[in-house]
């Protein structure tokens, strides 16, 4: 892998193992605080849930027609937040580029949290969280099989498979790092470490091994990827919903979800990076990089915007005309808005350099950037299903209730509660992947090489 | 440690494997120790690094991890059951839906790719831990140093009595700054 420009050259080998390590080391006062946040945002979730299980999901504010709304828009949201994680270790990996290795274990781990996230939302959905296993193919008694002809059975498959693909590439990456841990820590963390590490020493035949299968898992990973949101788009394109029912959504949802992603990386790592002194190894040449992703990503997004209302108005289809119509003017028009101005006019901001590698404002853009990426899903869900041509049939405007937000809170409190667990108990940036980049130690005789 | 019957011992804990240990703070210096441990007819010995590099991977003239097979029979056999499912499943039980064949390719496709990637991925895994478990197991109990995944490069070279001595000079002539018999 080519050597990265972007560290600085006092950061050694010994450097980076001790600083990734100290990051594991007590917690402060601060992030016991965050971790409170994020339980009590879990309790609260929780409680909703049990009251939606006592008394059912017409506690959410479900209105005929409007049955799929926040729980899918929050599913939606949490599996696209997972989809650049992988682009980052997966497709960035495939593309040589150096600067993701000190930012992908942070991605990657918010990819698991994230699909673990998004996994809740069908389940919380169905109502009947007890037959949840009627989705599995499994020999029933009556012989019934799913219908794999449902874009729902195929997402069930693309998240499943995603879940398990990120997971494990998530693991495979930790473990030369547990083992440096490992190497450097003294009672019950050091039997953790040695019982996670599964005796690696970084010896040449582990080492043969494991780059030649991490290789070829990014390659699976690869088209994994990119297959999920389009998987998760068909739940949506291949109904004759107007505003669903769109060629283009496999990419948009795509590029969509990377972009949101990014914005969550961005989100998370500016804490991360001030709170554990890891400046030195996340430089702000990794926050503009990550920030050109978003420009491209977001870019893209507007441009399927513009396609869509484009082809909405000049395909000549009254129902979908009217469905944009109700849209952009309806009583959603400030959902709409929020949407159209967070993923389409503000990423624009970042074709500037100053803003690109100002850290605060790009901290301020990601947040706005899963505003509008969460507002995306609830307009493409709830105002498709509210708007033209149903407005006819409709007899209550829909408007979400405490229900749910509570469990939307709750789903913020579970992911960061896993997040928060994570970067405190396994590296949150890759120690050796990092070196990677570095120049080797090498005797004076043949510095010249380098 | 609690001793365990003698079959089972030997099988987990075997005895350690004599042999030398050089320890290397440079690259280059590594680099040139195999390179003249291969010259001297020595193939079974290991190297410790805390990153994987080019340089040794050359030095040593390492064949094509067998991973790729597993993957390859993983990722075939993924698609194969993807098939068997969908279409077995349809047959088992032939409903009609939406006035499309029983057994439609287009959608199970996506079922056949998914299964792919998962049956792939899991056997990639399974390759990787059972090649490194089976290398675990020629190469016996042998000398390791904590510093091996921070900043050092080890050479492990198996071996007893007088030939010991002319591999500790090979080691440190070819820069090793600390030297281990075990």
């Amino acid at each position: 892998m080519a050597e990265s420009p972007t560290t600085p050259t006092r950061v050694t080998y010994d450097y980076v193992t001790r600083t990734i390590a100290r990051t594991l080391g007590t917690p402060s006062r601060g992030y016991f605080l965050l971790l409170g946040a994020a339980v009590t945002l879990l309790a609260i979730g929780i409680i909703t849930l049990l009251y939606l299980l006592r008394y059912g999901l017409g506690l959410a504010g479900y209105s005929h027609p409007v049955y799929w709304a926040v729980f899918i828009t929050c599913f939606v949201f949490w599996v696209g937040i997972a989809h650049s994680g992988t682009l980052i270790s997966a497709i960035l990996f495939l593309f040589r580029s150096a600067w993701r290795t000190a930012v992908y274990r942070t991605a990657e781990a918010m990819t698991v949290f994230a699909v673990m996230t998004a996994g809740l939302f069908p389940l919380i959905h169905i109502g009947r969280q007890w037959y949840f296993y009627w989705l599995i193919p499994y020999p029933n008694e009556r012989g019934l099989w799913p219908n794999f002809k449902s874009p729902l059975i195929w997402d069930e498959f693309a998240i499943g498979t995603y879940f398990t693909v990120s997971t494990v590439f998530l693991i495979m990456g930790l473990i030369p790092d547990i083992a440096a841990v490992r190497d450097l820590a003294t009672g019950w963390r050091k039997k953790l470490y040695a019982l996670t590490s599964i005796g690696w020493t970084g010896s040449n035949e582990q080492w043969r091994h494991y780059t030649r299968g991490y290789l070829y898992l990014a390659a699976l990973a690869t088209p994994l990827v990119l297959s999920v949101h389009s998987v998760v788009s068909w739940d949506f394109a291949m109904a004759l919903v107007p505003g669903w029912h769109a060629t283009i959504f496999a990419p948009y949802f795509v590029a969509g979800a990377i972009y949101s992603g990014c914005g969550l990386v961005i989100t998370l790592l500016t804490p991360i990076r001030t709170l554990f002194g890891l400046e030195e190894l996340i430089t702000v040449k990794h926050f503009e990089n990550l920030a050109k992703l978003c420009l491209l990503t977001g870019s893209i997004v507007g441009f399927s915007y513009l396609t869509e209302n484009f082809i909405a108005w000049y395909g000549g289809n009254p129902t979908e005309r009217a469905a944009f119509y109700y849209r952009a003017f309806g009583p959603f028009w400030w959902a709409s808005w929020t949407m159209y101005i967070c993923n389409a006019l503000l990423p624009l901001l970042l074709w500037f350099k100053k803003v690109r590698t100002n850290i605060t404002a790009l901290f301020v853009i990601s947040i706005f950037v899963n505003i509008g990426m969460w507002f995306e899903r609830y307009v493409i869900i709830v105002v498709s299903l509210a708007g033209e041509p149903f407005t006819k049939w409709t007899n209550a405007v829909y408007n979400p209730t405490w229900a749910d937000w509570g469990i939307m809170a709750g789903s913020f409190g579970w992911f960061f509660m896993w997040f928060l667990l994570f970067v405190k108990t396994f590296p949150a940036v890759s120690i050796s992947e990092v070196k990677e980049v570095l120049a080797p130690p090498r005797s004076k005789a043949s510095k010249a090489h380098v | 440690m609690m001793a365990l019957p003698k079959p089972l011992n030997d099988l987990f804990r075997p005895p350690p494997t004599p042999g030398v240990l050089g320890v290397f703070a440079h690259l280059d210096a590594t680099v040139a120790a195999i390179k003249q441990l291969r010259g001297a007819g020595h193939t079974d010995f290991t190297v410790y690094a805390p990153i994987p590099r080019h340089e040794i991977e050359d030095a040593l003239g390492q064949r094509v991890s067998p991973v790729r097979m597993f993957t390859l029979v993983g990722g075939i056999s993924g698609c194969a059951i993807g098939a068997w499912l969908t279409l077995w499943m349809s047959a088992d039980w032939p409903i009609v839906t939406g006035g499309k064949p029983i057994g439609s390719i287009p959608p199970y496709v996506v079922i056949m790719f998914e299964m792919t990637i998962l049956f792939g991925a899991l056997s990639t895994i399974l390759g990787i831990l059972f090649n490194s478990l089976f290398a675990a197991r020629r190469a016996g109990t042998i000398l390791y140093d904590a510093r091996f995944t921070n900043d050092r490069f080890g050479i492990f070279v198996p071996t007893a009595g007088d030939k010991a001595a002319r591999i500790e000079s090979v080691l440190r002539d070819a820069g090793a700054e600390e030297v281990r018999r075990g």
